[in-house]
């Protein structure tokens, strides 16, 4: 709650702190014009009292009018592209976990043998390369050249394929590294060793006792990798021209149209924080040793 | 050596048992010689031939951002209406873009830009991001809980988040670009290094170094902070690709540099319209992006390796 | 007494980047039905690799280089992978040094010990359940039906070695390997963890190799004591052998540096002084050699046999040379 808060606020002030108005235009409005919009907006009222009814607002759930679309509210302007970006990170998701679990896990068996270094040189690259250059790289190649799948929009099942890999590519391949490390980590345990010493098949020993906690470090980057995913929703809608909450977030900035800048940055912060409060119940579900409520 | 009986022995000459003379008893002859914690760091990361080859790749770039635009004859900004997305060629060995412009001179001017970026985060995380995490750690108790509590809240954000907010304010532009860097970039280091320092702080010689009446400054400067020197290290090396992203991240959003400055996220996304005629403009600033965190991130997992003292063997 | 256990010229090695690490070198004992051995040395010396190699649970890059293990008439050295897991847990149990890493975190308890059961006895997960209950309790867990619930962090360090001995126990195994099982426990709860494996060795007869660096635990249990030093055996004997009638240098200095609580005359504790040797590259001759005080010429070139000194006493120095000059063990 109190990061929600914090985010309005420094939003808030940041965004009244710039120079010049959403209505500032290279050829000056004339005054009665102005006058008559900022009555509207109610931007003549002072500063502290924009605040105090934003906030009032936004308690409601009311996230106030686009200054650059007539007639259109931020809620509805989220409630449109929401759900597409949702779409969007939930298969970059789905392909980080089972691409990016896998991999990491089948290199730590095969440590130092070919699926390992395969697997690794993959990731390495995957970790370093951004990923607006994968997407653009991915829509020359597969989209132009081979024309297999849809460049651009938003139109059929296809149109996900590429935008998703594109986003999930870097989260995919950090998944991938950091599980191998964390398995290989866990396989040192004394624990396993005593499991191994109860005579359990190395079936069990992997899959039983060394798994579960070599997730516990991987759900502590869950919540970063969801924010990273988000952020990078901005590129890759602009790249394949979706019409998400990403590419409208971006296009806001672009107008200078504050209140949706404001009201999406309001709802990533909201969901950022309801997603490492999910992270945080699913880390005690894993770690016995947390306890919720500490 | 089996269960051999004394007496199944041969004769052995009478001289082979007098006692042996000045015993060696000094410790150092028995155990292994002594290698310091940065000589062992440093040969275990020349041992490490990727993280070599990264490092030469970092020297490369440098040498070619701060030279290869006084050699060529070419500026980043003179544009050749006749010569429109040439190819690569004798004359222009990237080719040229769609105003153009040489794209080797322009490639190389973005390595200015993204090691000038890359330059700036690092002194950031090295300067505010130890400063403000060894205060922390070092005052503890409530100072450090409010501290903590401060780059908490930010943290819970994407710093790309932040940095786009303070561009929208800021405006575009290198200088900006600085600045909202400054604002975000030192908080991981922060934490790494009040983490250090709060388990650090508790050993046995800074309480000596307290007893011997160092005061708090001296403690963080001469005791603490040299002690996290490893983790530090890691840190930036893992920051500076981050950084360099960032800002061809938001480039490529056009929130980075003004034209005709030309980064390498500035350069791909002018490339993405043409991309069907010239894909070659797209090719080589992708290129120089990946190289460059490719190299950054191999001699960065070969410090983590190097300078982890938990795989000292 | 028929032997369960016969370690014959047994050899390990770890290949690493530096060279071949030889851990244990030719080291030979037996363990008879019943009975309890100690294997006591510094750490370094080999005991706990000892241990590894007859379990075959050496990870990479250490590897038996020569030698047998024969337990029970099986050989055990080159056992395929799935019979081995067949021995382990269920024939040969094991507790390991320190109980606070030795459970897995997020696991219960109960679970951890059931799972034994349920892979080698014939059980339900009903009778799995009674039996873990039922040896939670014979080691002297206090209301075993609710800790078989609980994780192990919320067990004490002790309760928790307790509950490695049941898991160890579960399948009353011919041989229980305990290594350094009172290490890392207060010297009180160290004496309950003896006493209990002493209770438990007539209750469910299994012999027990004890292994660790404390004599004292070793008096108390034991009826035969290995000496190692550098992965050699330096002396073997029985347990009155050892402790009142030592004879390799190293052991005098081992017995030497227990604490005699109780003793007349006010003592000082005697270390040993130096380091166990880098087992990377052993010099020639005896290993203990840069350490002992009566070191000669011959101990600096070749390593001494082991001599026999009565039934089952043996030792490896060269003092004990018929042309050796006569040393006293200092007191």
């Amino acid at each position: 709650m109190v990061t929600i808060w914090m985010v309005v606020t420094i939003t808030f002030f940041l965004m009244h702190a710039i120079p010049g108005g959403p209505f500032t235009r290279e050829k000056a409005l004339p005054p009665a014009v102005m006058k008559n919009i900022e009555e509207r907006y109610h931007l003549n009222d002072p500063l502290w009292k924009q605040y105090t009814d934003y906030i009032q607002n936004l308690v409601r759930g009311d996230l106030g009018p686009s200054f650059k679309y007539q007639g259109v509210t931020v809620n509805q302007i989220i409630a449109e592209s929401f759900p597409i970006s949702a779409q969007l990170g939930l298969a970059s998701l789905f392909i980080m976990l089972f691409v990016g679990l896998p991999a990491g896990i089948i290199s730590a068996l095969r440590q130092t043998k070919w699926q390992d270094h395969l697997a690794m040189s993959l990731a390495t690259v995957g970790v370093a390369v951004p990923n607006f250059v994968v997407a653009t790289l991915l829509m020359y190649i597969v989209g132009v050249k081979l024309g297999w799948l849809p460049t651009a929009r938003w139109l059929s099942w296809q149109s996900v394929i590429m935008p998703s890999i594109a986003l999930a590519g870097y989260y995919t391949a950090y998944v991938a590294r950091l599980t191998r490390s964390s398995v290989l980590e866990v396989l040192q345990q004394d624990y396993i060793r005593t499991a191994r010493a109860k005579g359990l098949p190395e079936r069990v020993v992997v899959y039983k006792h060394a798994l579960k906690n070599a997730l516990i470090p991987i759900v502590t980057y869950l919540g970063p990798i969801l924010a990273g995913i988000l952020t990078g929703s901005f590129v890759i809608e602009k790249i394949f021209a979706i019409p998400g909450l990403g590419e409208h977030f971006v296009a806001s900035i672009w107008n200078r149209d504050y209140t949706v800048i404001l009201g999406v940055t309001v709802f990533y912060a909201t969901l950022l924080v309801i997603v490492n409060l999910i992270v945080d119940i699913l880390y005690c579900f894993i770690d016995p040793r947390i306890r919720l409520g500490k | 050596m089996a269960d051999i009986p004394v007496s199944g022995i041969h004769e052995i000459s009478k001289d082979k048992f007098t006692p042996l003379p000045a015993r060696k008893k000094d410790i150092a002859d028995i155990s292994r010689p002594s290698v310091t914690y940065w000589g062992d760091a440093w040969r275990r990361l020349r041992q490490n031939k990727m993280a070599m080859l990264g490092m030469y790749t970092i020297i490369f770039i440098i040498l070619l951002a701060i030279l290869g635009p006084i050699l060529s004859p070419h500026s980043y900004s003179d544009q050749f209406l006749d010569k429109q997305g040439l190819g690569p060629n004798n004359e222009h060995w990237f080719g040229t873009d769609s105003l153009g412009r040489d794209l080797f001179v322009r490639v190389l001017y973005g390595a200015r830009i993204s090691l000038a970026v890359g330059l700036v985060a690092s002194l950031l995380n090295l300067t505010v991001g130890v400063l403000y995490g060894g205060i922390a750690g070092l005052a503890g108790g409530r100072v450090d809980n409010v501290m903590m509590r401060i780059v908490d809240m930010f943290y819970s954000i994407p710093l790309v988040l932040y940095v786009i907010l303070m561009m929208v304010v800021i405006g575009p532009g290198l200088k900006s670009i600085f600045m909202a860097l400054g604002l975000v970039y030192w908080l991981e280091m922060a934490r790494v290094v009040r983490a250090q320092i709060l388990t650090l702080k508790e050993q046995e010689f800074v309480m000596a170094a307290r007893a011997l009446g160092a005061s708090q400054a001296r403690i963080l400067f001469r005791h603490l902070i040299p002690n996290c020197m490893g983790p530090i290290i890691i840190t930036v090396s893992m920051n500076i690709p981050l950084a360099i992203f960032t800002e061809a991240f938001l480039s490529f959003l056009g929130l980075g540099v003004a034209i005709p400055m030309a980064s390498w996220g500035v350069l791909a996304s002018d490339a993405l319209p043409a991309i069907r005629s010239y894909p070659h403009m797209l090719f080589f600033p992708a290129m120089a992006i990946s190289v460059t965190m490719l190299a950054f991130n191999f001699l960065g997992d070969g410090l983590r390796d190097a300078l982890d003292p938990r795989l000292r063997k | 007494m028929k032997n369960i256990l016969e370690v014959k010229n047994l050899s390990t090695s770890f290949f690493t980047h530096a060279g071949e690490v030889k851990a244990v070198k030719d080291i030979s004992f037996n363990v008879g039905i019943g009975e309890a051995i100690g294997i006591v040395g510094e750490s370094g010396s080999g005991k706990s690799v000892t241990s590894l190699s007859i379990m075959n649970l050496l990870s990479f890059p250490g590897k038996v280089i020569n030698g047998s293990v024969c337990f029970a008439g099986t050989e055990l050295t080159n056992l395929k992978e799935k019979k081995m897991q067949l021995v382990r847990g269920n024939e040969i149990g094991m507790i390991f040094q320190d109980p606070m890493t030795s459970l897995n975190p997020v696991y219960t308890v109960g679970n951890q010990i059931m799972e034994s059961l349920l892979r080698h006895q014939k059980l339900n997960r009903g009778e799995a359940r009674k039996k873990a209950i039922e040896m939670l309790s014979l080691v002297g867990i206090p209301g075993p039906e609710n800790r078989l619930n609980q994780y192990p962090h919320e067990f004490s360090g002790g309760m928790r070695q307790r509950v490695m001995i049941a898991m160890a126990l579960c399948c009353k195994p011919k041989l229980l390997i305990a290594d350094e099982p009172t290490t890392a426990l207060d010297v009180t709860i160290q004496a309950q963890i003896i006493e209990l494996l002493k209770d438990l060795k007539d209750k469910i007869n299994t012999s027990i190799i004890l292994i660790t660096h404390d004599l004292g635990v070793v008096a108390e249990l034991c009826s035969r004591v290995i000496v190692m030093y550098a992965g050699s055996v330096v002396e073997k004997g029985t347990t009155r052998d050892v402790f009142y009638n030592p004879r390799h240098p190293y052991t005098w200095g081992l017995l030497k540096s227990i604490p005699i609580v109780n003793a007349d005359h006010k003592e000082r504790l005697i270390p040993i002084d130096g380091q166990p040797p880098d087992l990377l590259n052993t010099p020639p001759g005896c290993p203990f050699c840069p350490r002992c005080d009566h070191a000669m010429q011959i101990c600096a070139q070749t390593q001494p046999p082991l001599s026999q000194l009565g039934e089952q006493h043996l030792a490896a120095c060269w003092l004990l040379h018929p042309g050796a000059p006569r040393v006293e063990r200092g007191r």
